[in-house]
């Protein structure tokens, strides 16, 4: 909201108020300004001249030169316009001016003549054809007789542009600051300042017509329409509306059009009433009805848009069409043209969520439609309607026939409230007394009787203690409230045991040399694709947005693999090396469409650079032991596509998988543009904090020492170390207390596709120093066990 | 006699003090089994009885002596020694490091851990809910009914008509005062949405923590002083707050919170847009109606809620003037947190 500061000083004298001291206390009472503007703060040593004579340039076939009297002194100027003539009245610019765009105009020579000033367009001095209507665009501007006695007069006076305009942003409960009184009477009650309440006075024709000769108004959907008022003008010349008129529009934002549209965009910003004006040639029939619109109905409105209408909408409508969409915008077909005679003025209030609705689904909100959807007061709409033929009458654009229809069938009881000092004050943590709070309330508009209090009709957000205490606060001063702490039983907060859990993952995480990172949770169902998930896969089942902002992120990720793929693509692509990512992902599982989905978190790490698998194993294995999950199992896998077949295993706890990890498939990585070797991991972090072992038991250290056995078998390729290690482990029975891997050897003393994979075992009793015969029998136990189930020996 | 000891006395000492003395082969030649100082003594016999205990003991004090000079002259060599040695070893102290791979928490879970840690350190509990969430807890227990002109200010990713992406973390609060009786002090941290394209200051998902407290006797003072506290600990001790009425529709009274600029002070920069203050965070006291909706009446308890953009703070803390970089995880980004 645009708030003219001439046009508030009508209602509120803030003559004696810096601007800046008045943004920051309005904010402070609660209309939020988001700024101000000085208009005409850019024009400067413009002024009010006539054209004395004009003659030709020698050395120019387009440029005059002119005698301007600028107010008893007599500038030569040159000029290359056109439209000018001897006697004119225009604007000159007078050296050292300044002119909008931040144009100085110094004294100059045009081609070997002398220069004072400038002539202004229209253009030049920031005003368009609509602020100056019938004047020429691209000429001089040239302004009527009128000013023939304001002949050095400053420009900004001469055509009213003096202004600050304060911009509001009003929030949704408070229609009512959406208009000049709305903010009159806020600027009043914060600056403790009378309030001059408008008192709109119309003559009428007083000729014996009367509205009923013209119409009548009857409402067949009072759920959407609490009140309907009509006025009917007759007579009526379409004309431009006067300068100040004009000024004001133009200050608060809005286009001058003609007088009628112009009173009817006047009374909306003055009173916060929309209006609407009809042309009454164009009614079908006198007989206006407020109806819900037909199933299929078609309307063409005022902007040429043609639109399809259905029941849940509110039409004003003729006796056999819609004219307006109520609340929204007038019909073409009853437009205010520059040959209507007969207006009729419509000032109603209709329900905000049906106008809403209208508005949306119809793709055109409006300055009208905005305020409506807020929930207006019916009770201002007589206001309005008053000062709309008031402005007639004063701008001589008709005669106003005499009395006014209204249908009246929404009229609500007023809120009444009861006023408990003590309440407001234990609530607020202040101490104000109760003849203080009634004296705010009542500049507020509150009637006050006694313990009663009944707020204004235009404050329907006032319901409960809560909001009255609100308006004690604001007015008194939110910022003078004292702070104190919270009295009464304490609290103990903290962590709950997951998400310390979460905590020290991420910390560990970054203590593996793993940075975090954070992704978007919805993703392009494409990304399916590119971390190439099978084509019946049950993940490729997303929940779906259906408003989204683009297909690149409309559906909720179930997988976290494309998230964390992207940020790798994009490190690869700024050439960072050496690049590990973790992020612990929501991901989402649908269950059914009324329910919502699982939420279900992964933790996913990833890497390129200088790793391998068995880096990301290590990872993996370092976030096992965090949890201290002893009876994982690493066993290979290659049912995943998005992984390398030959280089991808499982987590396995039991029988359930609870992680996956692996490089990722050359071909995955060419989806992402990235064509060195990727690692990755997906654990199910949920699972892991399930088993996570909290409990921790000391194991008294060995007393006695250990000895060890080194062995080097030669086997086939494709038997895994670990099969090997659970197999000596196996054998070897309970004196075994370790096998590590320490030597692979492949070459030609093997043979092809065998390997020579050399292990240490260590073997300890609890209760004694194991002898060599002890530690013999268990070798030999170990090499016949190995033969015995995995046919292999030890290397010759 | 006391002459040859006297000669071995000066020999020895002389051999001691030379560079690079070999001192066992000193040892041995004067004071060993065979030295020459042994020999001397072994002639003793021939003395008279007098001047035996004499020459004795002068012998004895040479030999003090020159074990005493050999002493002190291995001291000084293994000194010496060592001076060489670490001499030796000195390196160039501006040579590259050998880099230790360490990870970096990303920026908002940063901010976000400070923010629950000052709350925790208040009394307050970490509470979750689902992000994905039903329109009832997102709107409609906090009095936004369908069709409220308040939705238009959190423009939402909807799945189904009652299905959507939480817009605000609120509706947790709400999930937590279905399930818990007052006292309740929560704090909700979490992922948001809203249909805002992405750009310098916009993006369609960001991190809110909201806070709650219900119990009886609990004033709009109560909040100003939670809130202080707050930004104290956060921005440090001396901010200041300025609270603006605004209007939610789950709060009455509602406010909007400014924190004097923590890079300025309040005397106007680049940070704060030559304002001194920054809006950081929405407050109130808990609206009546959400409070029955969740079953808990509000002539006998009262609250307080608020609501904080991490995004904002943690590129107000930092300096980031691009919320783009926040989800873009260049790790040259990333390792400067």
């Amino acid at each position: 909201m645009n708030l003219s500061k001439n046009w508030l000083s009508d209602f509120v004298d803030v003559s004696d108020i810096d601007v800046k001291d008045y943004c920051d206390r309005m904010t402070d009472t609660g209309s939020k300004v988001e700024g101000y503007e000085i208009l005409g703060e850019d024009i400067e040593n413009v002024v009010v001249a006539r054209i004395l004579s004009i003659a030709p340039h020698e050395n120019s076939d387009h440029l005059q030169i002119c005698q301007v009297d600028i107010g008893g002194k007599v500038e030569q100027i040159v000029t290359g316009a056109q439209n000018i003539f001897e006697g004119a009245i225009v604007p000159a610019a007078i050296p050292v001016a300044k002119l909008p765009g931040d144009i100085v105009i110094k004294p100059g020579k045009l081609r070997g003549v002398d220069s004072n000033g400038m002539l202004c367009s229209m253009g030049e001095l920031g005003l368009t054809e609509h602020d100056m209507p019938g004047k020429e665009a691209d000429g001089i501007l040239i302004l009527d007789e009128s000013y023939a006695d304001k002949l050095g007069m400053d420009i900004k006076e001469a055509l009213m542009l003096n202004d600050t305009v304060v911009e509001f942003e009003i929030t949704s409960n408070r229609p009512d600051c959406l208009s000049v009184i709305g903010l009159a009477r806020e600027t009043a009650v914060s600056f403790d300042k009378p309030f001059s309440a408008p008192t709109p006075a119309v003559k009428c024709a007083n000729d014996g017509d009367k509205i009923g000769n013209y119409l009548s108004v009857s409402i067949s959907a009072p759920d959407l329409c609490s009140r309907y008022m009509a006025r009917v003008v007759k007579n009526v010349k379409i004309a431009p509306s006067p300068l100040w008129l004009r000024m004001r529009l133009r200050a608060s934002g809005v286009r001058p059009i003609n007088n009628i549209v112009d009173i009817t965009n006047y009374v909306m910003l003055e009173y916060g009433q929309p209006m609407h004006a009809f042309d009454y040639s164009c009614l079908n029939g006198s007989a206006i009805e407020v109806r819900r619109a037909r199933d299929g109905e078609c309307f063409k409105s005022l902007d040429d848009i043609d639109h399809t209408l259905d029941s849940s909408m509110l039409v004003i409508a003729d006796s056999d069409r819609a004219v307006a969409l109520a609340g929204v915008m007038g019909g073409a077909n009853s437009e205010i043209k520059d040959d209507t005679t007969t207006v009729v003025f419509e000032s109603a209030c209709f329900l905000g969520t049906s106008v809403r609705v209208t508005a949306k689904k119809n793709g055109m909100r409006t300055e009208s439609s905005a305020r409506f959807e807020k929930g207006l007061d019916p009770e201002n709409c007589f206001g309005g309607l008053e000062r709309a033929c008031e402005l007639v009458e004063l701008l001589g654009a008709g005669e106003v026939v005499n009395e006014i229809i209204d249908v009246y069938p929404g009229k609500a009881e007023p809120t009444v409230l009861e006023l408990d000092a003590s309440v407001i004050n234990k609530f607020l943590g202040i101490n104000i007394s109760e003849e203080e709070m009634k004296k705010i309330l009542t500049t507020l508009e509150f009637k006050v009787e006694g313990n009663k209090i009944i707020p204004p009709s235009f404050r329907a957000d006032i319901g409960c203690m809560n909001d009255v205490a609100e308006e004690i606060a604001r007015i008194y001063g939110y910022n003078k409230i004292e702070s104190s702490l919270i009295k009464g039983e304490t609290t103990q907060g903290g962590y709950t045991p997951k998400q310390k859990f979460e905590i020290n993952l991420e910390k560990a995480m970054c203590g593996m040399g793993i940075n975090q990172i954070q992704t978007f949770s919805f993703i392009s169902p494409k990304f399916y694709d590119k971390i190439r998930l099978a084509a019946d896969s049950q993940l490729r089942k997303s929940v779906v947005i259906s408003n989204p902002l683009g297909e690149d992120t409309s559906v909720m990720r179930t997988v976290a693999l494309p998230s964390i793929m992207e940020v790798i693509a994009r490190n690869y692509n700024f050439n960072n090396e050496n690049v590990r990512l973790f992020e612990i992902a929501t991901v989402y599982i649908p269950t059914s469409e009324t329910t919502l989905p699982n939420e279900n978190k992964v933790l996913c790490a990833a890497m390129y650079g200088n790793c391998d698998f068995y880096a990301m194993k290590g990872v993996c294995e370092n976030v096992l032991k965090l949890a201290d999950i002893k009876n994982a199992t690493v066993r290979s896998a290659s049912d995943n596509p998005s992984y390398h077949p030959g280089r991808y295993a499982e987590i396995v706890v039991g029988d359930k998988v609870i992680g996956v990890l692996g490089q990722i498939h050359p071909l995955t990585a060419k989806n992402y543009g990235v064509d060195v070797p990727v690692y990755a991991c997906e654990m199910d972090f949920d699972a892991i904090f399930e088993m996570m072992n909290e409990t921790k038991l000391y194991t008294p250290l060995p007393k006695f020492p250990a000895t060890t056995r080194d062995f080097s078998f030669v086997c086939d390729e494709a038997l895994e170390v670990g099969t090997l290690k659970q197999e000596m482990t196996k054998a070897g029975g309970k004196l075994v207390e370790g096998v590590e891997l320490f030597d692979i050897y492949r070459g030609p003393q093997v043979g092809e596709n065998k390997k020579s994979v050399s292990l240490r075992v260590t073997l300890r009793a609890s209760d004694r120093t194991l002898t060599v015969e002890e530690a013999e029998k268990v070798s030999a136990k170990i090499l016949r066990g190995i033969e015995h189930n995995l046919g292999i020996t030890l290397r010759a | 006699m006391k002459e040859k000891i006297n000669q071995i006395r000066e020999e020895a000492l002389a051999a001691i003090a030379a560079d690079n003395a070999d001192l066992e082969q000193i040892r041995i030649k004067y004071l060993g089994k065979k030295g020459e100082l042994t020999s001397v003594l072994r002639g003793m016999g021939a003395l008279t009885a007098e001047e035996r205990p004499i020459v004795g003991q002068i012998a004895n004090e040479v030999r003090a002596e020159v074990e005493a000079a050999l002493a002190a002259k291995a001291q000084a060599q293994k000194e010496e020694a060592l001076e060489r040695q670490l001499k030796a070893e000195k390196i160039d102290v501006t040579m590259p490091a050998t880099a230790l791979a360490v990870g970096h928490l990303h920026p908002l879970t940063q901010i976000q851990r400070r923010i629950e840690e000052i709350f925790i350190g208040m009394g307050f509990s970490i509470a979750e809910g689902p992000e994905v969430e039903y329109d009832y807890y997102n709107f409609q227990a906090l009095n936004i009914p369908e069709n409220h002109p308040a939705r238009d200010t959190q423009d939402t990713f909807y799945i189904t008509e009652n299905i959507l992406l939480r817009s605000q973390t609120s509706p947790v609060q709400v999930r937590t005062m279905e399930k818990q009786k007052p006292p309740i002090r929560v704090i909700s941290p979490g992922r948001v949405f809203r249909s805002d394209a992405v750009d310098a200051t916009h993006s369609p998902l960001f991190h809110q923590v909201e806070g709650l407290v219900v119990d009886k006797g609990i004033t709009m003072g109560d909040l100003k002083g939670m809130l202080e506290t707050f930004a104290k600990t956060l921005f440090g001790e001396d901010t200041r707050l300025r609270f603006r009425p605004l209007h939610f529709p789950f709060t009455e009274p509602s406010a909007e919170v400014d924190v004097s600029c923590f890079v300025c002070g309040g005397k106007g920069c680049r940070v704060c847009k030559n304002e001194g203050w920054i809006e950081i965070l929405g407050a109130g006291m808990v609206h009546p109606f959400v409070l029955e909706n969740c079953g808990i009446d509000p002539k006998e308890y009262s609250g307080f809620a608020f609501g904080i953009g991490v995004e904002r703070i943690a590129m107000k803390h930092y300096g980031i003037d691009d919320m783009r970089l926040l989800y873009e995880n260049d790790t040259r980004f990333l390792e400067q947190f």
